[in-house]
C-alpha cells in the first residue's frame, strides 16, 4: 500500500462518519462558495479613511507613504525618493503596461530598465495588485509584469498603488483576484508585504533590514 | 528523528536553572512577548470572535480531512506541482533527498520549518553530501551552534548577543577580525551579507508551510525577514515541508486564521511577508522556481484524530502558549528535549514519540491555564495534559516509589481520623521547624522543591481545625 493510501485510510477510519456524499458535499460547497468570515471594522470606510488607515499602519511598521494626485508625477517622486535616500538614479521594473507607459523622462536622470532583479539592483518599482488598509499591506502577484525578485532583492522597493485598488480588507483583494484568474486559480506567487524586512531573532530586538529590502515606499495615486 | 532527551527532562531542567546565560535570556524575553501580544489584542476589538471562527474552521477541516487532502492534492497537480506523501520521517527525508539528487543539488537554502526539525532533515542531507543552509537568522545561529530551536518562532531566544558574536567570529573567518560586532544591527548585517551569497547560489530552496489551501492548491509561508521568499524564489526547485493538519478550505479561511496568527505570535498586526505559492514557474514568468514539490507528512498525526487529543491538530505554531508559560520561561525550550517545547509541546510530543518516552512533559505544568487562555485556536491544553497524566498512570509509567507514595496517601486519606491526626502532627512539627519565619529551607521528602526555593511552612493548624474553629 502506498503512503498516500495508508494515510488517507487512517484518517478515514478515525474521523466520525456521516454519509460519504454529505461530507463530500459539505467540502465542495465550502470551496465553491468560499464564504467570508468576520471582517474587522478597522479598514472599512471611504477612500480618505482607507488612505489614512493604510498610511498609519505602513508607517508603524517602518514603511513610508506619499499620496499624489496625478499618476504622471510618479517618476518625479520616485527619482526624489532615490536621491533623498542616497541611492543611484536607477530603477528596475517589470513589463506592467501601466508602469511601461509612465513618462519616465520626468524623473530627470532616472534610468529605468525592465526585467527581474539581480543582486546588484539597488532599487525597484512594482505596481500593486491591491493595497489593504486594515494592516497597511501591499499585495503583489508574480509574472512578467511584476517579477517576484523585484520585491526582495533590491534594498529599496517602491510600490505604485492606485486608489481603485486600495481595499478595506484582504477579502476584497481575493474577490478581485478571482475575477482576474477565475475561481480556484492563483498566480504562481502572491506576496502580501507589510513594510520593510525585519528580524527580532537576537534578544527580541527589532532590526531592519534582515534579508529583504531596507525601505518600502508606497506611492498612492488618488 | 531528531535526537531526543525527553526522558532526561528532570536533568535538563536542573541544568537549565543553573545556566546563568540562559536565565538572563529568558527573564529578558518572556515579558516582551506578553506585552506585545496584549497590545495587538487590544488594538483589534474583533480578536476574540476571530479566534472562535478560526477554531471552527480547523474543526471543520479535521472532520473532513480525508476529502480536503484529496482535493488539495488534485489542485496542486493541476497547477503543475508535485505532492509526496510520507507516513514517517524516513519517507519524508527520502523524498527530499531524491528531489535534491535529481536537481544535482550541492547546496540547499532553507526557510524556517518545524517539520524539518521533526524529521531531522539537515543531518540526513549532510550525510548524503548536500549542504543545508538555514536562512532564518535565528535558525542560522543555532545551526552554527549545532543546536535545536528552543522556541517555535524564535529559535535563538535562549541566546544573548554576546554568544551570537562569538559564534560569528568563530565561523565567519573570512571577515576582518577587528570588526565591531558589539551591537545587534551589526550582527544582523553580517548575517545578511553572508546569506545573500547562499541564496544566489543554492540549487534547491526548502521552506515550511503555515497553511495549505484546498481551494487553490497553494502553500503559505509567513516570515518577517524575507528569507523564506529569497529561499523559494531564486533556486530552480522549491520544496515545501508540510504536515497533513495544515489544510484550510479557502483563501477566506486562511485569511481569518492569519488575522490571529501574527498577533498571537509576535504581537504584529500582520507579518511582514505572507506568501502564497501555487505550482512552479508559469510560461512567461521571468523568475521563480521551475519545480514545486510538497512533502505531506503524517508521522502519527492521523492517529490523533478521533481521540481526546484531536484538538491539538488545530495548533498553528504561534508560540503564544510558550511565551505565557511560567515553566517554559523558567527552563527554556531545550529542557523539553525534542522539537516542540512548551505547553503545546508537552501535548504534541507524547502523541508523536509516545508517552513512554515523554512522560515527564505533561507533568511540567502548574495548570495555571494561561496557555489555553491565550491560544488563538482555543486548544484546551491543560485538559489534554491531564489526559496524558492519566495515560501515564494507566500504563504504570511512574516510578514505583511514586505509585507507592500515592497508594499510601490514598490509604490514609480514606481513614478520616487517622488522616486528621497525621496532618495535624505534620503541620505542628513543620510550623515549629520554621521558627516563625513561615518558610522552610529544608523539609523531609521535599528536597526536589527546597533545592531551588523555600518551602512554605504550615501555620500550625490544619484546614479542618480552622474550619471547625471559625464555624463555632
Amino acid at each position: 500500500m502506498s503512503a498516500r493510501e495508508a494515510i488517507l485510510g487512517r484518517v478515514r477510519a478515525r474521523i466520525p462518519h456521516g454519509p460519504e456524499g454529505a461530507r463530500r458535499g459539505a467540502v465542495e460547497r465550502r470551496i465553491a462558495e468560499h464564504p467570508r468570515n468576520l471582517i474587522p471594522e478597522r479598514g472599512q470606510g471611504d477612500l480618505e479613511h482607507r488612505i489614512r488607515v493604510f498610511t498609519e499602519m505602513m508607517l508603524a511598521v517602518g514603511g513610508t507613504v506619499e499620496v499624489v494626485d496625478d499618476i504622471n508625477d510618479v517618476p518625479h517622486h520616485a527619482a526624489v525618493y532615490l536621491r533623498d535616500g542616497n541611492l543611484p538614479a536607477r530603477l528596475r521594473r517589470g513589463a506592467d503596461p501601466v508602469l511601461a507607459k509612465l513618462p519616465w523622462h520626468r524623473g530627470g536622470a532616472l534610468e529605468v530598465t525592465e526585467g527581474p532583479a539581480a543582486d546588484e539592483d539597488r532599487a525597484s518599482i512594482s505596481r500593486a495588485f491591491a493595497g489593504i488598509a486594515e494592516s497597511g499591506t501591499i499585495v503583489l502577484i508574480s509574472g512578467a509584469d511584476n517579477p517576484t525578485t523585484l520585491n526582495f532583492l533590491p534594498e529599496a522597493h517602491i510600490v505604485l498603488l492606485e486608489s481603485s485598488a486600495l481595499f478595506a480588507s484582504y477579502e476584497e483583494a481575493w474577490t478581485r483576484l478571482r475575477a482576474l484568474m477565475g475561481e480556484g486559480n492563483m498566480p504562481r506567487t502572491v506576496n502580501m508585504i507589510s513594510g520593510p524586512s525585519r528580524t527580532g531573532d537576537i534578544e527580541q530586538t527589532i532590526v531592519r533590514p534582515a534579508h529583504g529590502p531596507k525601505n518600502m515606499h508606497v506611492i498612492i495615486v488618488r | 528523528m531528531t535526537e531526543m532527551s525527553t526522558t532526561a527532562f528532570k536533568d535538563n531542567v536542573a541544568k537549565a536553572l543553573a545556566d546563568d546565560q540562559l536565565q538572563f535570556a529568558m527573564t529578558e524575553t518572556g515579558p516582551r512577548f506578553i506585552a506585545k501580544r496584549t497590545k495587538a489584542r487590544e488594538a483589534l476589538p474583533e480578536f476574540d470572535q476571530l479566534r472562535d471562527q478560526a477554531r471552527g474552521i480547523k474543526d471543520h477541516v479535521l472532520d473532513h480531512l480525508d476529502i480536503y487532502l484529496e482535493r488539495y492534492e488534485a489542485k496542486v497537480k493541476e497547477t503543475g506541482g508535485h505532492v509526496h506523501w510520507a507516513e514517517t520521517p524516513d519517507e519524508a527525508r527520502a523524498a527530499v533527498l531524491e528531489i535534491c539528487r535529481k536537481a544535482n543539488a550541492k547546496m540547499v537554502t532553507k526557510g524556517k520549518s518545524m517539520i524539518s526539525e521533526e524529521i531531522d532533515l539537515n543531518r540526513h542531507l549532510e550525510e548524503n553530501g548536500i549542504t543545508p543552509v538555514e536562512t532564518d537568522l535565528g535558525e542560522y545561529i543555532i545551526q552554527l551552534r549545532n543546536e535545536r530551536p528552543s522556541h517555535i518562532i524564535a529559535p535563538a531566544v535562549h541566546l544573548t548577543r554576546g554568544q551570537v558574536e562569538a559564534d560569528f567570529r568563530r565561523v565567519h573567518t573570512h571577515l576582518d577580525p577587528g570588526r565591531d560586532l558589539s551591537e545587534i544591527p551589526s550582527l544582523v548585517e553580517e548575517a545578511r551579507g553572508v546569506l545573500r551569497r547562499k541564496y544566489l547560489t543554492a540549487d534547491v530552496g526548502i521552506t515550511g508551510a503555515n497553511f495549505l489551501i484546498a481551494e487553490t492548491g497553494s502553500s503559505i509561508i509567513v516570515t518577517n525577514e524575507g528569507n523564506g521568499d529569497l529561499t523559494q524564489t531564486l533556486p530552480k526547485v522549491h520544496i515545501v515541508l508540510a504536515s497533513i493538519e495544515k489544510l484550510v478550505p479557502t483563501l477566506e479561511d486562511a485569511t481569518t486564521i492569519l488575522r490571529v496568527l501574527a498577533r498571537s505570535a509576535t504581537g504584529q498586526e500582520f507579518s511582514n511577508y505572507t506568501t502564497f505559492s501555487t505550482g512552479g514557474r508559469r510560461p512567461g514568468d521571468p523568475d521563480g522556481p521551475a519545480e514545486y514539490h510538497v512533502i505531506l507528512l503524517d508521522n502519527g498525526r492521523a492517529n490523533v484524530l478521533g481521540t481526546e487529543f484531536q484538538d491539538m491538530l488545530r495548533c498553528i505554531r504561534c508560540g503564544a502558549c510558550l511565551n505565557h508559560c511560567p515553566v517554559y520561561n523558567a527552563v527554556g525550550g531545550h529542557a523539553y528535549g525534542w522539537v516542540y517545547p512548551g505547553p503545546i509541546g508537552s501535548v504534541v510530543t507524547p502523541a508523536l514519540v509516545g508517552i513512554e518516552k515523554a512522560r515527564h512533559l505533561p507533568n511540567a505544568s502548574t495548570f495555571c491555564g494561561r496557555c489555553e487562555e491565550v491560544c488563538p485556536m482555543r486548544i484546551p491544553i491543560p485538559k489534554m495534559l491531564r489526559h496524558w497524566r492519566e495515560k501515564e498512570f494507566e500504563r504504570h509509567l511512574q516510578p514505583t516509589t511514586m505509585r507507592w507514595g500515592l497508594g499510601l496517601w490514598a490509604w490514609v486519606a480514606k481513614r478520616p481520623k487517622l488522616y486528621r491526626r497525621a496532618t495535624a502532627l505534620a503541620a505542628r512539627v513543620l510550623a515549629n521547624q520554621a521558627h516563625g519565619k513561615g518558610r522552610l529551607k529544608k523539609a523531609p521528602l521535599a528536597s526536589g522543591w527546597t533545592e531551588f526555593r523555600d518551602f512554605p511552612a504550615p501555620q500550625g493548624k490544619t484546614f479542618h481545625r480552622l474550619w471547625k474553629e471559625r464555624r463555632s
